[in-house]
């Protein structure tokens, strides 16, 4: 009985997995045309594994908050932990030599992990009203037997933390004082704990607390006039250094030696001598030592024990140090790593004596990697039993490098975590001409591959000749050749990363083919704080221009508001070279590029800037005249969210400005869309992707005719009440209400306009072929939804009458205005959907025949794919014949999740932020690359392969067929002849 | 008594001038629609959506008194503009505001009166015409407090307006008071290549249409009573009835094939026979043994 049920249910599922149209794969497929990178991110703080008997490990926070433990010696991941993008990370430390402590959510939250496997302990939420800076303090001489306390500060209290689980032993408000806490420390050995910091008139505090019970010992208040600016460093357990806020160059000593607070300044010229300008205090935790910097230079400055200031070294600017280390009793060093002639210079100091070094290695570095950003050292036991140094350093690309003897022991691209953008470009074309030296290298190579496969198969290789034969397999595939397929399936993935740097990875296994680090892109006097934006297809090779290299345009912008000037990149991307860059006097805020190419192929762009005026690009005489032609045709619109506005623009005629310039138009308004403030906010706008391809225009409904509404000019609004703008629960269903729209972009005209009642975002939408789909959150019924709307065009329904089309009486050839009053009919239907999203993409390929799939990045930070088929607006509860006959599938209130339909199958892309797809030439085949923390890369044949034979495909088999053939009619031809011969003689 | 009517209607009517019977006075006039119907109904015709007033340019708004002080009439003023001149006023729109009992405003029987062109507006259109220019109007976003946040624009290129007159196609976006958007343009069609055309007439034909939000479709909701019935209804539901040809066309294209084959056979027939061979086609293999096709036959 129970194996005929079993039977049955394997029967059942085997019927299901045969109805349901998923590309799922098997075990041993995984691998095969898909990638998954891990990463981690821009190293922030690192604190390394100081057990003498446990593995060398590093544990690391990083900017995309991750926290992770690395090997040192391979510099791979043990664990990782990815927290929320709302949880950032404040600071690192290591408790009773088994935990990891973190303190995240500006200082209101505190974990503890379990450093060898990353086993969360226990978490403490940290109570508070006020944001403020937050601090960590792990006493350092924690032993393990006594119940030692962590001391946090954070959402303006001081928080006593115990280690072993986690619970909040006393408290302190500072809240009422209103005194800004800058740091809290608390002398080795001893049961104070100082914090000190100072408040609004400028007074200074220093506080004395009783790390047992929290009680206040002692408060010391002492006016400074004026302030200081910025932060405070400690120096020493009674002397702090900071700036005077005034002219930013007088260096304040405090000394609050027994309680008394006093004051002392030196003036920077006064230590340095020719010093001009304002300093900087940099943040360091040296023992007597502080480090200022000042135009060029950065300055050492040790505090006596008299709180007297001198001077103990000067050094170039690029230049890191690392904090104090202790290495034996009162024995401290520190790190400083220098810049020259393409090489840093590592050296390790002790701290009492700037003269000596215990350590000095020159590396030579890439000069793509950019300058050193922060430098961590970890000390250990040589074979010669003196000490030895290694350093962990984080790059301006946000790579993290380990150095140990002068090389670099590893080095990981976690630039890689943060991309902006995506783009890809075709790989060149494979030449026919092979040199003869090549041939005969490939000729050995081919033997000796031959002899090694040959001794796999009869089982006599040895262990490293099994791996040659692994290595040259993955090498050797086609799927990672430098050249272009035939089915469009290696491309180049060009990358821009938050650090400003260019990757092109191949889809083949993710490697990076080259990588740029775009130096207008790089922190400099002339352009503070860049930030990479946009890659655009800037020359794709076509016809005209075949032997050109294909090239990219980086759009950047010096500084983080939108009125700052833009940069602009091109780039090879065969090479990875810049071709040109160009700095420019005007912002950016949108870059529109035009359906026009010059001769060369370059294709034009125009750029707006904030105050509306259009920029062409490039800026050659063939541009304008080739632009002039569209001029009165080139139309945008602009989404102002913040004060709710749609705006359509067009362009009026050369800009009226200071000086003449022929490649700038001025623009004029010619619709707008005014959301009332009160009820209506913009929460999400979507379009369609320029560069996707309709196949059918039309589709047929019950016997029926419909031709989709195909405008790319359509924008997809969402808006919410600001009231329900907030996160889900912050308003009730009845003050909140979802309204979308489908807006006209060259006219303004709304062409459909749907509210949901009780419903709120985030919305997530996408905007394919005539249909939206997109995800809400539904208040009343607890749960996400999803909704499609489909849009089909009624003013030329009346073409489907056969005899006009054969007697030429039909409007399908005649131009499409926007100007002319369309008449649409829409089609809409909700689904409740059980995932909240991260990301919503849909599948394009080269014609757009195949069906199409969305891909759906989960909360799982999973990429599901889900049939368009299955949010159709005509499901009903009974179809009938016919429509089950056109796959229709039977209405559900919910949008089934099949496990075999996630494209990420059992990997994760931690931190998933951005879904691409990508057309292959195959037209049966999708790229899919997605990317967050992790990256991943697979492709995806929505209707299964239908236009190429899978790989298993048996040709030996179809071969031995044909040839069993041939035979067959050669047989029964001697046969049939013997056979006539003998009937002809009877 | 007059209210439990006015809710009858506004259930039964969907909103139909349902203020109007509170009203001691009722225009005879042909109003405007107060609403577009969603368009859940699938196909729409065209007349439906499109109440039309043809707008006499010397009308004056005749006053209308309201004795229920759920509505109030308001009037908020259309503005034009040549390219990129200023705005200035041409017409005026005239509206009641229904307040519904739980607070919430609407916007209900729109008319509008617009001004003629002055003989210097017909110059700069003109002009407009000649350059192929944008003709934008603009309305307040608010009813209420004019012009409230910004005004709303639409524009259209002046080749798309005349046709016997000047024809001008409106629909008006609200959402209570506030109008979020207005579409201006031709009420049909206007092909890429705009022709240059001067009006025969230089009055302006007006076609208004206001628009509210209309209701999402809720996702379905499937209880349990639902789903077992579905399955117990699985059989009752037939087939529809499909054509004869829908049905056996699969046998009849080889039916005909093998027909048409048959009468070319046919027809060949008499000409094989004329070639002199007394022998028939159904002979023993005997005899068709010297015959010169004898192998094929015998296959």
């Amino acid at each position: 009985m129970a194996m005929a049920i079993r039977a049955f249910l394997l029967l059942f599922v085997l019927f299901l997995s045969s109805m349901k149209p998923s590309f799922s794969l098997y075990e041993d497929q995984v691998g095969l045309m898909d990638w998954h990178q891990k990463y981690i991110g821009k190293v922030k703080q690192a604190v390394f594994h100081t057990q003498k008997t446990g593995r060398k490990r590093v544990v690391v926070s990083t900017e995309e908050n991750v926290i992770a433990s690395l090997d040192l010696r391979h510099g791979d991941i043990f664990w990782r932990h990815v927290l929320g993008s709302d949880d950032a990370i404040d600071g690192i430390d290591i408790a009773l030599g088994k935990y990891v402590i973190t303190l995240s959510s500006n200082g209101s939250i505190l974990r503890a992990w379990n450093l060898p496997d990353g086993q969360m302990v226990w978490e403490s939420s940290l109570q508070g009203i006020k944001p403020s800076k937050s601090i960590s303090s792990v006493p350092a001489n924690l032993k393990v037997d006594k119940d030692n306390v962590i001391l946090v500060f954070g959402k303006g209290g001081l928080h006593a933390v115990s280690s072993i689980d986690g619970e909040v032993l006393w408290k302190k408000d500072f809240v009422a004082e209103s005194v800004e806490v800058q740091q809290i420390f608390q002398p080795l050995g001893s049961d104070v704990v100082y914090a000190v910091g100072s408040d609004a008139s400028s007074q200074f505090h220093v506080y004395q607390i009783n790390v047992k019970n929290g009680e206040l010992l002692r408060h010391n208040a002492a006016t400074f006039p004026g302030g200081f600016s910025g932060e405070l460093v400690l120096v020493s357990t009674d002397i702090l250094v900071g700036l005077d806020s005034a002219t930013r160059s007088n260096l304040v000593t405090i000394n609050f030696r027994d309680g008394e607070i006093s004051f002392q300044q030196t003036y920077v010229s006064n230590l340095v001598g020719d010093s001009s300008g304002t300093a900087a205090l940099l943040p360091s935790k040296l023992p007597g030592i502080f480090a200022i910097k000042t135009n060029a230079l950065v300055i050492f400055i040790r505090v006596t024990s008299e709180g007297k200031l001198e001077l103990v070294g000067k050094i170039n600017d690029p230049a890191v140090f690392s904090d104090a280390l202790l290495i034996s009793e009162g024995h401290q060093v520190f790190a400083l790593l220098q810049h020259g002639d393409g090489k840093i210079h590592l050296s390790v100091k002790p701290v009492h004596d700037w003269s000596s070094d215990l350590l000095k290695e020159s590396t030579v570095m890439d000069q793509q990697w950019g300058l050193v950003h922060k430098i961590f050292i970890n000390n250990y036991i040589r074979t010669d039993r003196s000490n030895g140094f290694r350093a962990l350093i984080v790059m301006e690309d946000h790579s993290l490098l380990l150095l140990q003897q002068g090389e670099i022991v590893w080095r990981r691209e976690d630039g890689l975590a943060s991309i902006v953008d995506v783009t890809t470009s075709e790989l060149p074309v494979e030449k026919d001409g092979v040199s003869v030296a090549k041939v005969e290298e490939n000729l050995f190579e081919w033997l000796k591959g031959h002899m090694l496969k040959l001794k796999g198969t009869l089982m006599l290789a040895s262990p490293e000749d099994v791996a040659a034969i692994q290595g040259m397999r993955l090498k050797s595939s086609e799927k990672s050749k430098m050249t272009r397929d035939h089915n469009g399936f290696r491309k180049l993935l060009i990358v821009l990363t938050r650090a400003g740097k260019l990757f092109a990875l191949h889809t083949g296994d993710g490697r990076v083919v080259w990588s740029l680090l775009l130096p207008l892109l790089r922190n400099s006097e002339a352009c503070e704080n860049p930030t990479g934006l946009n890659i655009y297809q800037w020359q794709i090779p076509h016809h005209h221009a075949m032997d050109e290299n294909p090239s990219v345009l980086i759009v950047g912008r010096c500084g983080r508001s939108s009125n700052a000037p833009a940069v602009l990149s091109f780039v090879d991307t065969y090479t990875g070279k810049e071709i040109n860059s160009f700095r420019l006097t005007h912002s950016v805020v949108q870059v529109i590029p035009l359906p026009i190419t010059d001769s060369t192929e370059q294709r034009l762009h125009l750029i707006i800037d904030v105050d509306h005026h259009a920029y062409l690009y490039p800026r050659t005489s063939e541009a304008i005249s080739r632009f002039q032609l569209e001029f009165s045709n080139v139309y945008w619109y602009s989404v102002d969210r913040d004060n709710g506005f749609i705006k359509g623009h067009v362009l009026k005629g050369n800009c009226i400005q200071k000086l003449a310039d022929e490649f700038c138009y001025d623009s004029k308004d010619i619709w707008s869309i005014v959301f009332p403030s009160d009820s209506e906010k913009i929460i999400a706008a979507v379009t369609r992707k320029l560069n996707e391809v309709v196949h059918t225009q039309a589709k047929v409904i019950d016997q029926d005719v419909m031709y989709k509404y195909v405008s790319k000019n359509l924008l997809f609004v969402a808006t919410v009440p600001p009231k329900a703008s907030g996160e889900i629960g912050t308003a009730t269903p009845e003050e909140s209400w979802l309204v979308v729209y489908l807006i006209d972009t060259v006219t303004g005209r709304v062409l459909h306009r749907m509210t949901h009642h009780g419903s709120q975002g985030p919305v997530h939408a996408v905007f394919s072929e005539n249909w939206v789909v997109y995800h809400y959150f539904n208040l009343r019924a607890h749960r996400y939804e999803m909704s499609v709307v489909e849009i089909y065009d009624q003013s030329r329904a009346d073409n489907k009458d056969v005899l006009k089309l054969v007697l030429g009486k039909h409007n399908l050839t005649s131009p499409i205005s926007s100007y002319s009053r369309p008449e649409i009919v829409t089609k809409s239907q909700s689904y409740f959907f059980t995932h909240s999203v991260k990301a919503i993409a849909v599948t394009s390929t080269a014609k757009g025949i195949t069906s199409k799939h969305l891909l759906i990045g989960t909360i799982g930070d999973q990429v599901l794919s889900l049939d368009k088929r299955y949010l159709d607006p005509r499901r009903s509860v009974n179809p009938t014949q016919a429509e089950r006959e056109e796959g229709i599938i039977p209405l559900t209130d919910s949008l089934p999740i099949i496990p075999q339909s996630y494209v990420t199958h059992a990997l994760m892309v931690e931190g998933l932020r951005g879904i691409v797809t990508i057309p292959a030439k195959l037209e049966s085949t999708a790229l899919v690359f997605v990317h967050g923390v992790d990256l991943f890369y697979t492709r995806i044949a929505p209707s299964r392969t239908y236009d190429s034979l899978t790989d298993d495909f048996s040709y030996a088999l179809l071969l031995i067929t044909i040839v069993a053939l041939i035979g067959a009619i050669f047989v029964t031809w001697v046969l049939s002849e013997n056979k006539e011969l003998r009937d002809k003689w009877r | 008594m007059g209210f439990s009517l006015l809710r009858l209607l506004v259930l039964g009517l969907c909103l139909l001038a349902a203020s109007s019977w509170s009203l001691a006075f009722q225009s005879d006039e042909l109003l405007i629609d107060d609403e577009e119907f969603g368009l859940e109904g699938g196909v729409q015709s065209k007349s439906h959506d499109l109440g039309y007033t043809r707008s006499q340019p010397s009308t004056t708004t005749r006053k209308r008194f309201s004795d229920s002080d759920s509505d109030s009439k308001i009037q908020f003023s259309l503005e034009h503009a040549f390219g990129d001149s200023d705005f200035s006023q041409t017409g005026t729109f005239t509206a009641r505001l229904k307040t519904w009992n739980h607070g919430g405003q609407t916007l209900t029987k729109l008319r509008f009166s617009r001004n003629a062109f002055t003989t210097e507006d017909k110059e700069k259109f003109e002009l407009l015409l000649q350059s192929d220019d944008f003709y934008r109007i603009r309305l307040p976003s608010n009813v209420l407090s004019p012009p409230g946040k910004d005004f709303v624009i639409s524009s259209v290129k002046a080749r798309c307006l005349p046709r016997d007159g000047l024809d001008e196609h409106f629909v008006i976006h609200t959402d209570g008071v506030n109008i979020l958007a207005v579409n201006y343009g031709a009420p049909g069609a206007c092909p890429y290549p705009r022709q240059m055309k001067l009006p025969a007439k230089w009055s302006f034909n007006s076609h208004t249409v206001l628009k509210n939000s209309e209701q999402a479709p809720r996702a379905p909701i499937f209880t349990e009573e639902i789903l077992g019935g579905e399955a117990g209804e699985g059989e009752v539901v037939k087939p529809p009835e499909r054509s004869f040809w829908a049905k056996y066309w699969m046998y009849l294209i080889p039916l005909g094939l093998i027909v048409m084959n048959a009468i070319t056979q046919a027809m060949n027939m008499p000409e094989e026979q004329a070639a002199g061979q007394s022998a028939g086609q159904t002979q023993q293999p005997a005899v068709v043994q010297r015959g010169p096709t004898s192998n094929v036959r015998r296959r």
